[in-house]
């Protein structure tokens, strides 16, 4: 597998991890969010050891540090959000560097920011050591509405389309003389988007006809059974497991 | 013997009233291979939809090998009548080429290494076995035309139902897939404007104008009556004599 199947987000290789079934991985990470989401956000030092944890998974997969690093910018937008919170939160203050600061937004800041970069960084590592398409396979396993794994796997079948025409649309009026500057071309683009949105409406209607034409009756029939055996499930448990043990020493102090 | 495919007294109108089908009727014998030649407008497409029910509530039968299109025996149908369709990026939906053959055969219950058997053996007769685990979009156009009709012949198709098979292929492509074709065994229906095409595969020839099948005959004679050709809008290109090249051979 995976031959020519190149993704951004994805990094191939043979790591234990990355030998792991779909599920058992996106099972994983997601009681890791959980746990680390209801830690309580004065165990700074819990906050850490997560931290060292996702090191240690990230060095068991062979993801270098800095492919990660370069990953988690994607959270920059939400940052921002926190570090406005230590200055338009309520209550007590301090002076730090001669600004005013309210204690319960620099904890608020804290907050968001340990927890959101944990769980950032956990589904990076899940996206770069699992195939989309095994992605998709996992969450078919975990009973995930079917629906909705269909919409996604049409996604990715289809995004790569899409751009495809979208940049013909672009080449075809460029052709004929025309650059969008400024904002009264923006009818023409949104033109397109109306234009590509028919295409993909119909194109989309035809790939049903297909469908249908091969037995197609409402339900993806399973062509890929991923299943996972007992000691798969508990190397996969290792992380969440070690994460809920320092999470619950985190309430006991 | 059962005819592969028995149309007759076909009739059909959109539900928007305009009528495309005025009673078709001809019949296809197993393992023959017929070109469906109609202008733009013809009712080529309409009539393809009909063969394994995508359209019904016209007047008129379909019988494939036997068994009548409809609601009662749709899955076996939709089995037994393979449809390649022109755009192979509407035919392949699935994200690597294995899942995409395997779809229909897994949609009829087949399972495991018998699934695995039915995919490899449909990728090998089409010459794309080692594709397998690629995504189609990552493949050359006539590839994925190839990989489109191994999805339906992994079905084991009654009858093999392609719609414009050359259509933007380059001359290499277009006779890798004639290649191909001429090496299946099953009834084949082909549908096209590329009257060369036709000539090179089909012995037999169909041609729809109008809503009705105007002529029916060898493909060689059909394409050398001057009168006919101009009566329906089909046209050789520029330089091209039917009666100069050896037509296709029938099957032994």
């Amino acid at each position: 597998m995976g031959t020519g199947h190149a993704h951004k987000l994805y990094r191939h290789g043979h790591s234990p991890v990355h030998a792991l079934p779909p599920h058992t991985k996106i099972a994983a990470g997601l009681a890791f969010v959980v746990v680390v989401v209801s830690t309580p956000r004065e165990a700074m030092w819990a906050f850490a050891v997560y931290a060292g944890l996702l090191a240690l998974v990230a060095h068991t997969a062979r993801v270098p540090a800095g492919f990660l690093l370069k990953r988690l910018l994607i959270e920059v937008p939400f940052v921002a959000f926190a570090v406005l919170l230590p200055f338009v939160a309520e209550g007590e203050r301090i002076d730090v560097l001669g600004l005013s600061l309210s204690v319960n937004g620099l904890w608020g800041a804290w907050n968001v920011l340990a927890k959101g970069t944990l769980g950032v960084a956990a589904s990076v590592l899940l996206a770069s050591t699992t195939e989309l398409r095994e992605l998709l396979l996992g969450l078919q396993r975990l009973r995930l509405p079917p629906l909705l794994v269909q919409i996604a796997s049409f996604m990715v079948r289809y995004g790569d389309v899409i751009t495809d025409e979208l940049r013909r649309m672009r080449i075809a009026r460029e052709s004929r003389g025309f650059e969008a500057r400024g904002v009264r071309h923006w009818g023409v683009l949104a033109k397109s988007a109306g234009a590509l949105f028919i295409r993909s409406y119909e194109r989309g209607e035809r790939v049903h006809l297909a469908m249908v034409s091969r037995g197609y009756a409402g339900s993806m029939p399973v062509i890929d059974e991923v299943t996972a055996s007992r000691a798969q499930w508990s190397y996969a448990s290792l992380l969440p497991g070690a994460a809920l043990a320092v999470c619950l020493l985190g309430w006991i102090r | 013997m059962t005819p592969s495919l028995e149309v007759s007294g076909l009739a059909f109108a959109y539900p928007d009233g305009h009528q495309a089908l005025f009673g078709v009727d001809f019949s296809l014998a197993r393992g023959e291979r017929v070109a469906l030649l109609g202008p733009n407008g013809a009712g080529k497409t309409t009539l393809v939809l009909h063969l394994n029910g995508i359209l019904t509530g016209g007047t008129g039968t379909v019988t494939v090998a036997g068994l009548p299109v409809g609601k009662k025996h749709m899955a076996e149908i939709r089995r037994r009548v393979g449809i390649v369709f022109q755009d192979p990026d509407d035919q392949l939906f699935m994200p690597t080429v294995r899942e995409d053959v395997a779809f229909g055969p897994a949609a009829a219950g087949l399972k495991g290494p018998e699934l695995e058997e039915r995919v490899d053996r449909a990728l090998g007769r089409v010459g794309m076995a080692e594709f397998k685990d690629r995504p189609p979009h990552h493949l050359s156009f006539g590839q994925r035309r190839r990989v489109a009709v191994a999805t339906v012949l992994a079905m084991e198709p009654e009858i093999l139902v392609l719609d414009e098979p050359s259509s933007n292929l380059d001359p290499a492509s277009r006779r890798e897939l004639a290649d191909i074709l001429r090496s299946l065994d099953v009834t084949v229906l082909m549908v096209t404007h590329d009257l060369p095409y036709a000539l090179e595969l089909c012995p037999r020839s169909l041609v729809l104008s109008d809503g009705v099948i105007a002529a029916d005959g060898a493909t060689a004679e059909l394409l050398a009556d001057d009168t006919l050709m101009r009566a329906h809008r089909l046209e050789l290109p520029y330089g091209f004599d039917p009666r100069s090249v050896p037509a296709a051979p029938g099957r032994s």
